[in-house]
């Protein structure tokens, strides 16, 4: 089966790869491209460990065939920091112990981002089911709510 | 030499321990960077996955691998047959029939033979190729089920002689812990309740599935990359079951996404280096989230009896427990943990656990926090709520009345020292949440949890750059921020600041023996080997000084991350700080370290206890957690932000196996629920704030009275949760997890 050229773009950079047809965007983006801040932890859309954006649009990219990010735009965790200029949700991630382990905190960010995007000023109940797809099994998500609350209040301050 | 080594934890000023500094690893993990398991590539990679049995039980007549070896693009198959067995070691052994299955698969999920291909599509296609020819056997998933006469068998004749006759071989061992008399106890009591309570298994449910890297030349070195709580262990194991020898093989752990005891053995790493070995080629292995949940170790479940006698005014006069616990094909399940902690927080005279240690067919299973704790303190703590309740006793006072204190000769034998129950009792009830109104339908618990918390092997090195800059390598993977914990201490003792010291997790090449990160030890244990590799760098920083002054080497101290001249020699040289120490070594003997290798004693043991509201929809019966509250003993919290998470996770961690987690098997002795949307874990919206409270009673055996945190607190929470759900509903709920058509069914009981 001869693999399917694929032209796209991820954090902006112009990317082109081979995958298979049944090849997830997940396995493309850290087989193909070597870029492992998205992690595997279900391959069933069910933990969020994977989160990418697609054209702006929240998606588990194990649920998306690497075939389908022709021509769209993809961001990723390793897009996220500008330069050696972390983003506000991953400095807060840091100041606030957010993270344990931090298998779960490249797809909570994402996820984290995407909400602050859409609802600059979420109410933690929003937060909390914004992020109930994501699952973190450190940290009982208390200090995760509390550094995107608080990212969320220094993003408004700041615009 | 008059160093102040001895500053004694309790009247110590700490400038660094106790303060909220960053974690070293905390960018890496923010932006992507840092390496799990599965991250790791190799030239020349091959990827291997398994083939796993389809049924609970049944005898491995033939499996013929000759077509899946035949397909283009196949390097290797291993079956059983390609490793030695084991014939001196049945601890050893049974790790490695769990890692591949031998004459029999023993549970749904089974590992019976590896592929290891040039690509994932080829390997996958290669299992369908593999012939496995079964002889379906009668299988066992209950653990009351697999003690009856004429259960299907697992294994003939490994029992141990505590076992009496006449059992179901199924039933390995027996353990009996306590003192006192139980009927004479009982005979005083007012009231006597016998209750059994039965849990289900649970999985630890780390994100991070297992995953590893192998890579084995002809000439028999290797090399190893694997997620693991402890990469020593790994070597050791895999190196006796591939016949090599330990120095032979190198293991690096990668960060590690997750463990709560779920990765303190071997499931993978014997496979990739046997496939590598077969190939010559590195191996790559990575489970998907099905096989972690069919084929690696959730937790034991059980059925506990418990009988508790108690006076009016709240006394406990007799406690028995009898516990039985399936720890899934193999012997080993943590019911000798639960029958040692089962009533250790209290103080009691007459007091007796038996416990049993039971086979059936699930996969093995593998520690998870505390293990076998929170099982029999749900069943104890739901006994002693029942009791106090029914006298209309304040649940909190009952568990003071009888709290174990210093010298309580404990139910499992030791006398306490000093420990720190009682005071997280008076810290819930003078805390608000204890006074807080309560609406229709819900239900305030409280419960009390024990863990014995560890010492074991450690080593740490401690090197002094020639800049002055500090490196700790230590021999322990770093799960919860324990780098940040090991650079603290380290600057404390040195006197200079955290960010001076950084912390890294050494391969297995480069320091001795060091203990899984497992039993709360790590900042304990590599805590103290740190601050006694950093006395150690002291001790030769001062006799460096005393060679550049020209004076005795004991009439130097050192103060504030520099030497200084002491005694009669006071003032009369100015300091020289670490930096200006450093700078000299080449031409004061050469470069400065310190180590520290030991197996500490003294780990102190850890109390919690924990207070929970809840709600219960009386349509649904599904249980909302309203407000949570977690009080316990640190010795001294290092990093208090760390110490929280500890404190939150393991709350968390034990509201999912109070209410959602379960292991479901079929009749046909399958899992019915391998996977994160039906082996649901608790998500951000299921929650509210974890409150936490540390209580900080120094622990002798620490230099700075530090215990370990991170088991016992999922300790109460599953007993909390059932005494709040109790109240809430009006009606006790005996049986884990309380899912909605459980507590719904309890409901219409009523």
């Amino acid at each position: 089966m001869s693999k399917i050229h694929i032209t796209t773009s991820v954090n902006g950079d112009p990317t082109e790869f081979l995958c298979e047809a049944d090849e997830t965007l997940l396995d493309a983006l850290r087989d193909r491209l070597g870029m492992t801040g998205a992690k595997e932890g279900c391959g069933t859309g069910d933990c969020g460990a994977c989160s990418v954006t697609v054209d702006g649009r929240l998606v588990c990219s194990c649920l998306m065939l690497g075939a389908e990010a022709e021509g769209r735009e993809i961001g990723t965790i390793e897009g996220m920091a500008e330069g050696d200029q972390l983003h506000p949700l991953q400095r807060k991630f840091i100041e606030h112990a957010a993270l344990q382990c931090g298998i779960c905190t490249p797809g909570l960010l994402v996820a984290a981002k995407s909400l602050l995007e859409k609802h600059p000023d979420p109410t933690e109940e929003e937060a909390r089911y914004w992020l109930a797809g994501n699952l973190c099994r450190c940290t009982g998500y208390d200090k995760i709510i509390r550094a995107v609350m608080d990212a969320a209040q220094e993003m408004r301050e700041a615009s | 030499m008059a160093l102040d080594d001895k500053q004694q934890y309790q009247t110590r000023q700490f400038k660094v321990v106790g303060t909220r500094v960053k974690r070293p690893d905390g960018v890496d993990k923010v932006t992507g960077k840092a390496r799990f398991g599965a991250d790791m590539s190799a030239p020349g990679m091959l990827i291997a996955h398994v083939l796993r049995s389809p049924h609970a039980h049944a005898r491995i007549k033939s499996i013929d691998t000759s077509a899946a070896e035949a397909l283009p693009g196949v390097h290797g198959v291993v079956t059983r047959a390609d490793f030695s067995e084991i014939t001196d070691d049945d601890f050893t052994a049974d790790i490695l029939d769990n890692c591949m299955a031998g004459d029999k698969a023993l549970y749904d999920g089974h590992a019976v033979a590896a592929v290891a291909a040039n690509s994932v599509a080829v390997a996958k296609r290669a299992l369908k190729l593999i012939k496995v020819d079964y002889e379906v056997l009668p299988h066992v998933t209950d653990v009351d089920a697999a003690m009856e006469d004429g259960a299907p068998v697992l294994h003939d004749g490994r029992a141990n002689e505590t076992v009496p006759e006449g059992m179901s071989p199924n039933v390995l061992a027996r353990y009996e812990f306590g003192h006192g008399d139980i009927e004479a106890g009982l005979a005083k009591a007012d009231r006597v309740i016998e209750r059994t309570y039965k849990t289900e298994a649970t999985h630890q449910g780390y994100i991070e599935p297992h995953a590893c890297l192998a890579s084995m030349g002809p000439d028999g070195q290797a090399d190893l990359w694997c997620c693991t709580q402890g990469h020593y262990m790994v070597r050791n194991t895999c190196a006796a079951i591939m016949g090599m020898e330990q120095g032979q093989l190198r293991v690096t752990a990668s960060e590690i996404g997750g463990g709560f005891g779920g990765k303190t053995t071997v499931f993978l790493e014997p496979v990739a280096l046997a496939l590598s070995r077969k190939t010559s080629r590195p191996v790559k292995m990575v489970m998907s989230r099905s096989e972690v949940l069919r084929a690696t170790g959730p937790t034991a479940s059980s059925s506990i009896d418990v009988r508790i006698g108690m006076t009016k005014d709240g006394q406990i006069t007799a406690a028995f427990a009898e516990l039985r616990y399936q720890g899934g094909a193999y012997p080993g399940s943590p019911v000798e943990f639960g029958s040692m902690s089962a009533f250790a927080p209290y103080d009691l005279e007459n007091v007796k656990t038996v416990g049993w240690d039971v086979v059936t067919n699930r996969p093995k299973q593998a520690a998870y926090r505390a293990p076998g704790a929170p099982m029999a303190a749900y069943a104890v703590e739901s006994a002693i709520d029942e009791l106090a309740k029914g006298f209309g006793l304040d649940p909190l006072a009952v568990r003071l009345k009888n709290a174990a204190r210093e010298g309580t000769k404990a139910s499992y034998g030791p006398t306490f020292p000093a420990i720190g129950l009682e005071a997280t009792l008076r810290a819930a009830k003078d805390h608000p949440h204890w006074a807080a109104p309560l609406g229709e339908n819900q239900g305030r618990g409280v419960a009390c949890g024990f863990w014995f918390n560890f010492g074991g092997d450690t080593c740490v090195t401690l090197n002094i750059t020639p800049d002055g800059t500090v490196t700790v390598s230590e021999g322990n993977p770093d799960i919860g921020g324990s780098r940040a914990s090991m650079s603290m201490m380290a600057a404390e003792e040195l006197g200079i600041p955290y960010e001076q010291v950084r912390t890294i997790v050494a391969d297995t090449g480069s320091l001795g023996q060091n203990e899984v990160t497992d039993g709360s030890r790590v900042t304990f244990a590599v805590g103290l080997a740190t601050i006694e590799s950093a006395r150690a760098a002291k001790r030769e920083m001062c006799k460096r000084a005393a060679m550049v002054w020209g004076i005795e080497e004991d009439a130097v101290k050192w103060e504030d991350g520099a030497a200084h001249p002491a005694g009669e020699n006071a003032g009369k040289h100015p300091p020289m700080t670490l930096k200006e120490i450093a700078a000299v070594a080449s031409n004061t003997g050469g470069p400065i370290a310190g180590h520290h290798e030991a197996n500490p004693e003294g780990a102190g043991v850890s109390f919690a206890t924990h207070m929970v509201d809840t709600e219960v929809d009386p349509e649904t019966g599904a249980v909302k957690i309203l407000r949570y509250t977690v009080f316990q003993d640190a010795g001294k919290a290092v990093h208090p932000d760390y110490v929280e998470g500890q404190f939150q996770g393991g709350a968390v961690q034990g509201i999912g196996w109070a209410l959602n987690e379960e292991y479901i098997y079929g009749d046909d002795g399958i899992l019915q629920n391998a996977g994160f949307l039906d082996y649901r874990i608790p998500v951000a919206s299921d929650l509210p704030m974890i409150d936490t409270v540390i209580l900080e009673i120094p622990n002798p055996g620490h230099p700075y009275g530090v215990r370990g945190v991170g088991e016992t607190s999922i300790v109460p929470p599953l007993a909390a949760v059932a005494n709040s759900v109790s109240e809430a509903a009006g009606v006790r709920l005996t049986q884990l997890p309380m899912s909605p058509p459980k507590v719904l069914s309890a409901l219409h009981s009523k």
